[in-house]
C-alpha cells in the first residue's frame, strides 16, 4: 500500500459521487457548472485510475475490507478490491465515461434537463465503479442494482416521450428477471460457503468440498443476472428499446460499461464457472445463440442506433462465448476493446443524429463529404468491430475464435466457434452496410418540415447539415485512438501485454493461429465485400434479395417475434393468471372470510337472546347445570 | 348422642325448621314469610345447641333472629308497593326452579344420607367458648380483624348507598 | 336411626339449602331473594358446625368458620338491603325481574 494511488483508490468512487451530490445539492440551476462538475469528478477518477493501472502493472493490488454491520455470526463487509481485471475495467469505465461526458456537452446542449442528465451520469459512473471495485457479492449486488436504476433513469430521461418511458420500464423489469436469479445464486453461495467475498468463495471452491451440482446451480443462477444485464438471449429484448435514451447514454451505459457488467461478473467469479463444465457450456451456448441471433437481426435494421444495439448484443454474446469456452483472456480483452470502439460507434451515430435529426438510414445518405471527422472515426470503429487487422477488434476476436476452435475435446464448442466465425462475417456485413448507407452514395437528408407535415427540428434543407461542434468531434478522435490501437496490447508487438497482465504467471504466450486468423479474416472480408457490392456498387439488389427471402426478412425485422411471444405470454399467463387469482380471491377467499363473519354475527344475534339481564335466570342456569353434570357423572357414566 | 331423647328432640327441631323454611319461600304475604324466617333461625339455633355450639347458637339468635330480621322487615316496609296483595309472588321460572331444586335435594339426600365418615375420639366435655376464643384470638386473629374491617366497610357502604341525596 | 350421626345434620343442611335456593331463584321480591340467601347461608353453617362437632371436636374449626360466615352474612344483608332501597328509589319497584339492565 506504499503507492499513493492504491492508498487513495477510494477517490475513484468518491469524486464522481461528490459531483453527483454537488449537482443535486447546489448546481441544478447552473447548467454549464453541472456539466463541468461531472467532467471534473469523472476526470479525477480517470487520473487516479491511470495511476492505479500503473501501480497494478508494477505488481500492486488492494484487498481492503471493513465490517459494515455484524449480525450475530454473520459479518457483512464492504471494501475495495483492485487486481488486474479491476484495473482494466477502471480505465475502461472512467475513460469512456470521461469522453462521453465531454461529448454530452455538445449533444445535450440546450436540453432542459441538462443538469439532471449530468447528475444521473455522475451517479451512474459512481455505481459502475463501485460494481467494479466490489470485493464481495453483497456490495456488487448493491451497485448492480444501482446501475440498473441509473439505466432506468437515463433510458427514460425524456420521460414525456411514451416510448422512452415504456423502454425504461421494459429495461428495468427485464433485467430484474435476471437479477432475481443472481440474488438467489448469491444467497445459495453464501448459504454453502458462509461468505460473500469473491476470494473466500473461490477458496471454498478450490477445496473441492462442494458438490458439482451445487456449483453448477449457483453458477447458472449467477449467470442469469449476467444474462439480464448483458442482454443475452432470451432477455436481450430490452436493449434495442433502450436506444430511446440519449445517444451518449447508449454509448456509455448500453454499449461500453453497464451491459458489459454481466461479462465482468462472469469473469470476476470465473473460478466458480471453471469448476463446473456444465455451467461453462451453458455460458458458451447462450453466448453463441445471442451472438448469432443479434447479428442476424442487425442485418435488417434500418434505425442506425438499433443496428448498434443489436451489434452490442451480438458482441456481448461473443464475450460470453469466450468465457464459456474458457478463454478468460479473450473475453476480458474483447470487453475492453469493445467498450472503446462501440462507444465510438455510438457517439458517431449520435453525431449523425445530431446533424440530421433523424435515426433511420432510409432518411439520409452520402453524409461523408459534409461530416469528414465523423465519417473517418466511424470508419475506424467499424473496421475495428468487423475485426480487420490491425484494428483492436481483430486481436480479441481472434483470441475468442482460437479459444473456441481449440476446444477439440468437445465438438459442440468447436461448432460454436464456427458459429462465431459466421457471426464475424455477418458483423462485417451489417457494419459496412451501416457505414456505406450513411456516408456514401447520393447526398440525402430528411426532407424539410413542410414537406413531411411533421418536423425534424431545426434542420431545414440540404445546406444545414454540418459537422458537429468540437466538443463532440474531439471525443470521437479520442476514442478512435484506442479503437485503433488497444488491440495491439494483446499482440506480439507488446509481448502480449494483456495476457501477462491479466493472467500473470499462468499465462502461456501463444502466437497467432494462422488458420484461425486467416479464416476469420477471409470471412470478414467476404462480409465487407458483400456489403460493398450491395450498397456501393449495387451489383446485388438489396430489395430483390429482400423479396427473395421475404419470409426470413419478416422474421428478422420482427425480431424473431420474441417480443410478441413475450407479450403474448405476459397477456396469457401473467394477466390470465392474475384474473384467475383475482376471481379466486373475490369469490373463494373473500367468500370464506365474509361467510365466517356472517355466521358468527348470526350466531351472536341468536345467542344474544339468552342474555336476559336477570340474575335469577343465570342462577337457575348455573344450578341446573350443576344438577345435570352431577346426574350425568353419577348415574349415567 | 346416643340418647334417644336427644334424637327425638333433633327430629322435632329439624321438622320445625324445615317447615318454617318452606313457609318462608311459599307464603304469599312477605311479612309472614319474614316471621317464618325468624322461626327458621331459631330452629337452626336449636340445632347448634344440639351440636354443643352454644356460642354460635347465641350469635345466631342475636344476629340473625334479631338484627338481620329487623333489617329485613325495615326494608320490606320501606319498599312497600301500594295495593299489592301477593307481595311475595313467585316469578316466571318458579316451576323450572322447583324441578331443579327437587332433583338437587334428592341427589344431596341420597349422597349425604349414605356417606361414611371416619370415627373420631369421644367428645371432650368442656365449654366450646374457651376453645373458640383461643382459636379466634390466636390462630385466626388476622381473619378476625379483617372481618371487623369488612363490617366497617359494609356499614359505610350501606350508609352511602341508602342515604337520600 | 335413633343414634344421631353427622349424616343427620348434613341432610338437614342439604334440605335447608335447597329450600333457600328455591327462594333465591323463584321469588320476585328482592327481599325474598335475600331471605332465600340467608337460608342457604344458615344451611352451610349447620354443615360447618356439624363437621366441627363430629370430625374435630377438640379444635372446633367449623365453629370458627361459622362465626366468620355469620359476620359476612350480616355485612351482606346490610349492603344488600341498602341496594334494595336504592333500586326502589330509582325504579319504584323491588321486583328483580324488572331490574334487567345487566345485558347488551
Amino acid at each position: 500500500m506504499e503507492n499513493i494511488f492504491l492508498a487513495n483508490a477510494w477517490l475513484i468512487l468518491a469524486l464522481p459521487f461528490a459531483a453527483f451530490l454537488g449537482i443535486v445539492a447546489f448546481t441544478l440551476g447552473h447548467k454549464r457548472l453541472s456539466g463541468y462538475l461531472t467532467i471534473a469528478g469523472v476526470g479525477g477518477a480517470f487520473l487516479v485510475s491511470v495511476g492505479v493501472l500503473a501501480a497494478v502493472t508494477a505488481g500492486g493490488s488492494v484487498h481492503l475490507s471493513f465490517p459494515w454491520y455484524v449480525l450475530g455470526e454473520t459479518h457483512f463487509e464492504l471494501g475495495l478490491l483492485i487486481d488486474p481485471l479491476t484495473a482494466i475495467m477502471l480505465i475502461v469505465v472512467t475513460g469512456v465515461s470521461l469522453v462521453v461526458q465531454i461529448y454530452s456537452q455538445g449533444y445535450m446542449h440546450g436540453d432542459p434537463g441538462y443538469s439532471r442528465y449530468f447528475a444521473f451520469m455522475a451517479l451512474f459512473t459512481t455505481s459502475m465503479l463501485g460494481l467494479v471495485l466490489a470485493p464481495n457479492f453483497l456490495q456488487l449486488y448493491i451497485f448492480w442494482e444501482l446501475v440498473g436504476l441509473c439505466s432506468y433513469l437515463l433510458i427514460g430521461f425524456w420521460y414525456r416521450k411514451p416510448e422512452a418511458a415504456a423502454a425504461a420500464k421494459k429495461a428495468f423489469i427485464t433485467t430484474r428477471l435476471g437479477d432475481l436469479g443472481l440474488l438467489i445464486g448469491i444467497l445459495l453461495l453464501y448459504w454453502n460457503t458462509g461468505t460473500f467475498s469473491f476470494g473466500g468463495i473461490a477458496q471454498v471452491i478450490a477445496g473441492h468440498t462442494l458438490p458439482e451440482g451445487l456449483i453448477t446451480t449457483a453458477a447458472v443462477l449467477v449467470f442469469c443476472g449476467a444474462v439480464g444485464k448483458s442482454a443475452q438471449f432470451p432477455l436481450h429484448v430490452w436493449l434495442p428499446d433502450a436506444m430511446e435514451g440519449p445517444t451518449p447514454v447508449s454509448a456509455l451505459i448500453h454499449a461500453a460499461t453497464m451491459v458489459a457488467a454481466g461479462v465482468y461478473l462472469v469473469a470476476r467469479v470465473f473460478e466458480i464457472f471453471s469448476a463446473s463444465p456444465t455451467a461453462m457450456l451453458v455460458v458458451a451456448v447462450i453466448g453463441a445463440i445471442t451472438a448469432f441471433l443479434a447479428a442476424s437481426m442487425g442485418l435488417v435494421m434500418t434505425d442506425i442506433k438499433r443496428v448498434m444495439a443489436y451489434s452490442t448484443i451480438s458482441q456481448l454474446g461473443y464475450m460470453m462465448l469466450a468465457l464459456g469456452v474458457g478463454s478468460y483472456l479473450g473475453g476480458v480483452t474483447h470487453l475492453a476493446n469493445h467498450a472503446f470502439f462501440k462507444a465510438l460507434l455510438f457517439l458517431g451515430a449520435g453525431s449523425v443524429i445530431h446533424a440530421t435529426g433523424a435515426q433511420d438510414m432510409d432518411e439520409f445518405s452520402g453524409l461523408g463529404s459534409k461530416m469528414k471527422i465523423t465519417a473517418g472515426t466511424l470508419l475506424v470503429g467499424s473496421l475495428s468491430l468487423a475485426g480487420i487487422f490491425p484494428f483492436s477488434g481483430f486481436w480479441s476476436k481472434d483470441e475468442i475464435l482460437a479459444g473456441a476452435l481449440q476446444r477439440t475435446d468437445n465438438p459442440l464448442l468447436v461448432f460454436l466457434g464456427l458459429v462465431g466465425v459466421l457471426v464475424a462475417g455477418m458483423t462485417a456485413f451489417y457494419i459496412a452496410r451501416m457505414w456505406l448507407r450513411t456516408f456514401t452514395g447520393e447526398f440525402r437528408t430528411p426532407a424539410p418540415a413542410g414537406a413531411h407535415g411533421g418536423g425534424h427540428g431545426s434542420h431545414e434543407g440540404h445546406g444545414s447539415v454540418h459537422e458537429s461542434p468540437w466538443v463532440m468531434t474531439v471525443p470521437l478522435i479520442a476514442l478512435a485512438i484506442p479503437a485503433l490501437l488497444s488491440g495491439l496490447l494483446g499482440s506480439d508487438l507488446t509481448g502480449q501485454w494483456y495476457g501477462h497482465f491479466l493472467e500473470g504467471a499462468e499465462f502461456h504466450p501463444e502466437s497467432l493461429n494462422p488458420l484461425v486468423a486467416g479464416g476469420s479474416t477471409i470471412v470478414t472480408l467476404g462480409g465487407l465485400f458483400l456489403a460493398w457490392a450491395t450498397y456501393s456498387k449495387k451489383w446485388i439488389s438489396a430489395p430483390a434479395v429482400q423479396r427473395q427471402f421475404s419470409g426470413v426478412h419478416r422474421w428478422l425485422v420482427n425480431k424473431y417475434y420474441l417480443d410478441d411471444l413475450y407479450l403474448w405470454l405476459i397477456r396469457r399467463v401473467v394477466i390470465g393468471g392474475s384474473d384467475a387469482f383475482q376471481w379466486f380471491d373475490l369469490h373463494i377467499v373473500d367468500g370464506v372470510v365474509n361467510g365466517v363473519g356472517r355466521t358468527l354475527a348470526a350466531t351472536g344475534s341468536a345467542l344474544r337472546e339468552f342474555q336476559t339481564g336477570r340474575v335469577q335466570n343465570y342462577g337457575l342456569a348455573f344450578f341446573g347445570g350443576v344438577v345435570i353434570v352431577v346426574v350425568f357423572t353419577v348415574f349415567l357414566r | 348422642m346416643s340418647d334417644p331423647l336427644v334424637t327425638l328432640v333433633f327430629y322435632g327441631i329439624a321438622a320445625v325448621t324445615i317447615v318454617a323454611a318452606i313457609g318462608v319461600v311459599s307464603l304469599r304475604n312477605i311479612y309472614r314469610a319474614a316471621l317464618c324466617l325468624v322461626l327458621t333461625f331459631l330452629g337452626v339455633a336449636g340445632v347448634y345447641i344440639l351440636l354443643n355450639a352454644d356460642f354460635v347458637a347465641v350469635m345466631q339468635v342475636l344476629i340473625y333472629a334479631g338484627a338481620v330480621t329487623t333489617m329485613l322487615l325495615f326494608a320490606i316496609m320501606l319498599t312497600r308497593s301500594p295495593g299489592s296483595p301477593r307481595s311475595n309472588a313467585a316469578n316466571r321460572q318458579s316451576g323450572l326452579a322447583l324441578f331443579a331444586v327437587l332433583v338437587l335435594v334428592v341427589l344431596l339426600v341420597l349422597a349425604l344420607g349414605t356417606a361414611v365418615w371416619p370415627q373420631t375420639a369421644p367428645v371432650a366435655a368442656q365449654s366450646s367458648v374457651d376453645v373458640l376464643a383461643k382459636q379466634l384470638f390466636t390462630t385466626y386473629a388476622l381473619p378476625f380483624e379483617i372481618a371487623s374491617v369488612l363490617l366497617l366497610a359494609a356499614m359505610v357502604g350501606a350508609i352511602i348507598l341508602a342515604r337520600e341525596d | 336411626m335413633l343414634t344421631l350421626t353427622l349424616n343427620h345434620f348434613l341432610v338437614l343442611g342439604a334440605i335447608l339449602f335447597c329450600v333457600g335456593l328455591y327462594g333465591a331463584l323463584a321469588k320476585g321480591h328482592a327481599v325474598a331473594v335475600l331471605m332465600g340467601i340467608e337460608l342457604m347461608l344458615n344451611s352451610v353453617n349447620i354443615t360447618l358446625v356439624g363437621f366441627a362437632r363430629f370430625l374435630a371436636p377438640d379444635q372446633l374449626l367449623g365453629q370458627v368458620f361459622a362465626v366468620f360466615v355469620i359476620t359476612a352474612a350480616a355485612a351482606e344483608a346490610a349492603v344488600g338491603l341498602a341496594i334494595v332501597l336504592v333500586v326502589y328509589r330509582q325504579r319504584r319497584t323491588v321486583n328483580v325481574e324488572e331490574v334487567d339492565l345487566l345485558k347488551w
